[in-house]
């Protein structure tokens, strides 16, 4: 289903169009709304209302917020957002949802982390009714403009679609142009390649690191998660059973422990994104597995060490199959709201093709929707080169779901994160991941029942 | 009864004021101005504490209804590798971050004790760390502690040391940890000792000199006596602290690498706010104050010695 996200087919082209005119809208918001002002749908219908909004402190989120006085004059609806550091809001979400009378109308979740959950408590409203009734929906929005990937993540297992996928993550290999050159290397074109390719461009002596990847547990999963999609498989199977002790995974362990162990920075162990984004950014690391929205500071001149000198590949193929591993954010109606119908159009005007080609443009991270990425002008003016956009297009085509979609999500990061770093450590990597499974096996059986 | 009978009856030929002669009834009046107080330490220490005991009970997950499993927290608890693991790690991180507090604070104050030119400043620049808030001075640390950009190992390349993984490392990280402790709280038992220090008398001093005692006679047999009941206090301030660590840690390491830093407090959080895991999450709480206690009393225990003692 994946595969099809963002086909430049005659369809999507005409969306871009449409996309297009949205962004030569956004450059003057007079003009936005006054177009809006002249459409039929009644975007005033719940002037007066208030809604509360809970969000993940982040750059999305404040272009949200920035967007919140265009909205209140657009519907006379006023927001009274909040932004709260993920962990933080991942915590309140859960405590306030639990209590079945959430503080806020709308919230932001990790699709990648809360998703199952989120469908298991009952969080959020279905929205497909409110997508298909004309009268609530305005005509400007066009969900088929979102990509089927995002979708198809957000979808939950009932066909109900609870949250509106904004914002994915891809997972992708940056690597310094200058390190590769220097050393008359190319890109690896598989993950095999990876370690050979790392093992050729590790300077100790130097201070250069070949590869460099989160090794902090809970941190780690993900990058070991996107290994082992080259083998086809997820950690789970489409049925809910624990792929993480078959051969394919401790493929993907071994590889991890390789390309850390061998040609990782010392302490590595101990890296969370931050660390790893420093250590590349300062020249220190030849490459690095993580996801794409951490792009932005590499090309800031008062951050970055290596303005211009950054590629941007999909990951590399496995020895089955081909993916990039994909993370999302979305955001749902509390179903314990009383303001569900004005929170919609929040939902609708935060979510719209402007909102999301400035996301694009602010290098806040990748849209959604499948429009953005055809806004030309955006792109031509982006700081990120063709090669990123192209790096965009490329790993959206191949994305799959890297982390499983279970409730205890956390818990299973926390426990193979542990077997991972035990492997960094030197421990075997088989007997590692097996001892893990049978750790995490009954909880998960567990959190199906209750 | 008898106190306000007592009272009562060498008033009554006096002939007070009607409301007065009704003293007697005064008392259980009395009870009345004890209930805010009263109302606060229950639904402030007592409910919570036995609402804690009740989940402890019980396996319950937040979003999930409470299931009575009697002791079986308890039990599983004891059987948890990683529950365990951080009862060791909580030990070691403790002991540490109090004996070396304690030991440098200590030669601190000996040493802002005595007159020399810009103690004053000297002594202020000493006790910033302690004004520093935790999550900053977290924060800043772990930036120092980069094994490749941070500057403690430029600082040990220009002395000729290879570079160190500090808390990168599973085998150093709580002694890095401790650094950062002894680094932010040594001036707090700088200060307690200093004030015992200031208060001590003269005599003893004098006498022992003349008594042909020497400076480590004097502070062995004279300073370390008077002063130890402070000391005991700084040990008692740092061991609550200490135990109770968990922002400085949780900002440095988040209990890793992998659980080579997880103390109680990161552990009973992952199972609370991350597992959401109340009831198991509660067992931690109740084992985690019963060995609170234990500690309590033998420290004041200590410390009511050391006052006997001095």
């Amino acid at each position: 289903m994946t595969k099809d996200i963002l086909k430049p087919t005659r369809r999507t082209l005409l969306r871009g169009a449409t996309a297009l005119g949205a962004a030569g809208a956004i450059g003057s918001p007079l003009v936005l709304r006054e177009a809006r002002a002249q459409a039929a749908f009644n975007w005033k219908r719940f002037s007066g209302t208030t809604i509360d909004v809970l969000l993940v402190k982040n750059p999305r989120s404040d272009l949200m917020q920035a967007a919140e006085k265009e909205f209140t004059e657009l519907t006379g609806i006023k927001v009274s957002a909040e932004q709260v550091p993920e962990q933080q809001q991942r915590q309140k979400a859960v405590i306030e949802f639990a209590s079945g009378k959430p503080s806020f109308d709308v919230s932001g979740i990790s699709l990648h982390v809360q998703k199952r959950m989120a469908a298991k408590g009952k969080w959020f409203e279905d929205l497909t009714p409110y997508i298909k009734d004309a009268s609530l929906t305005s005509p400007d929005f066009n969900f088929d403009d979102f990509g089927a990937g995002p979708v198809a993540y957000a979808r939950q297992a009932d066909g109900s679609l609870d949250t509106i996928p904004f914002f994915v993550d891809y997972w992708m290999v940056y690597y310094n142009k200058e390190l590769f050159a220097a050393k008359g290397v190319e890109y690896p074109k598989n993950m095999d390649e990876m370690a050979t390719v790392a093992a050729k461009l590790h300077d100790p002596a130097k201070g250069i690191a070949g590869f460099v990847s989160r090794g902090l547990k809970n941190a780690n999963v993900p990058v070991w998660a996107s290994l082992l999609l080259g083998q086809g498989i997820e950690t789970t199977s489409p049925e809910g059973k624990l792929l993480t002790d078959t051969p394919e995974a401790a493929w993907a362990g071994e590889l991890y422990k390789k390309l850390n162990r061998d040609t990782g920075p010392a302490g590595q162990v101990g890296f969370n994104w931050n660390e790893c984004q420093t250590t590349f950014m300062q020249g220190r690391a030849a490459m690095w597995l993580d996801g794409i929205g951490f792009a932005t500071p590499l090309e800031d001149p008062t951050k970055s060490r290596i303005v211009g000198k950054v590629g941007y590949g999909i990951t590399p193929p496995g020895p089955k199959a081909h993916h990039a591993g994909m993370f999302a954010d979305g955001m749902g109606i509390s179903r314990g709201s009383q303001k569900k119908q004005a929170a919609w159009l929040y939902l609708q005007f935060m979510t719209s093709k402007a909102q999301q080609i400035a996301m694009l443009k602010a290098g806040a991270g990748a849209p959604g929707r499948a429009s953005a990425y055809l806004d030309t002008d955006t792109i031509s003016q982006s700081k990120f080169g063709k090669q990123y956009f192209e790096c965009l297009l490329g790993s959206a085509k191949v994305a799959r779901a890297a982390l499983p979609q279970i409730v205890p999500v956390t818990e299973f990061r926390d426990v193979f994160g542990v077997a991972l770093t035990n492997a960094l450590g030197g421990a075997d990597v088989a007997a590692e991941l097996k001892k893990a499974t049978e750790t995490f096996a009954p909880v998960l059986v567990k959190s199906e029942q209750g | 009864m008898t106190a306000t009978t007592t009272i009562s009856q060498p008033l009554a030929p006096l002939q007070q004021p009607a409301t007065f002669t009704h003293s007697a009834d005064f008392t259980p009046r009395y009870w009345l101005f004890s209930v805010p107080a009263v109302v606060i330490v229950i639904g402030v220490i007592v409910f919570p504490w036995l609402f804690t005991l009740y989940m402890s009970g019980h396996d319950w997950k937040i979003g999930g209804g409470p299931e009575f499993v009697g002791l079986q927290n308890f039990a599983e608890l004891f059987r948890d590798a990683r529950f365990i693991e951080s009862m060791g790690h909580t030990a070691y991180f403790t002991i540490l971050a109090v004996v070396l507090p304690v030991f440098f604070g200590t030669a601190a104050a000996l040493v802002f004790h005595r007159e020399f030119p810009f103690r004053g400043v000297l002594r202020t620049i000493f006790v910033m760390p302690m004004m520093a808030t935790p999550v900053a001075v977290a924060l800043v640390w772990t930036m120092m502690f980069h094994p490749q950009l941070g500057v403690l190992n430029y600082l040990l390349s220009l002395v000729g040391i290879g570079p160190q993984n500090w808390v990168y490392d599973p085998n150093t990280v709580i002694p890095t940890l401790i650094l950062v402790e002894v680094w932010h709280w040594t001036p707090l038992v700088m200060l307690i000792v200093l004030g015992g220090l200031a208060g001590l008398p003269r005599e003893p001093y004098e006498s022992a000199l003349i008594d042909g005692a020497n400076s480590w006679h004097m502070f062995r047999h004279i300073t370390l006596p008077l002063v130890w009941p402070f000391i005991m206090v700084a040990i008692v301030i740092r061991s609550i602290d200490a135990l109770k660590a968990f922002d400085t840690i949780f900002v440095i390491t988040q209990g890793g690498p992998g659980t080579a830093s997880e103390t109680l407090n990161i552990f009973l959080y992952l199972q609370a706010f991350q597992f959401y895991k109340i009831g198991y999450a509660s067992a931690v709480v109740v084992i985690f104050f019963v060995i609170i206690i234990m500690l309590s009393l033998l420290l004041l225990y200590a410390r009511q010695k050391s006052k006997w003692n001095a």
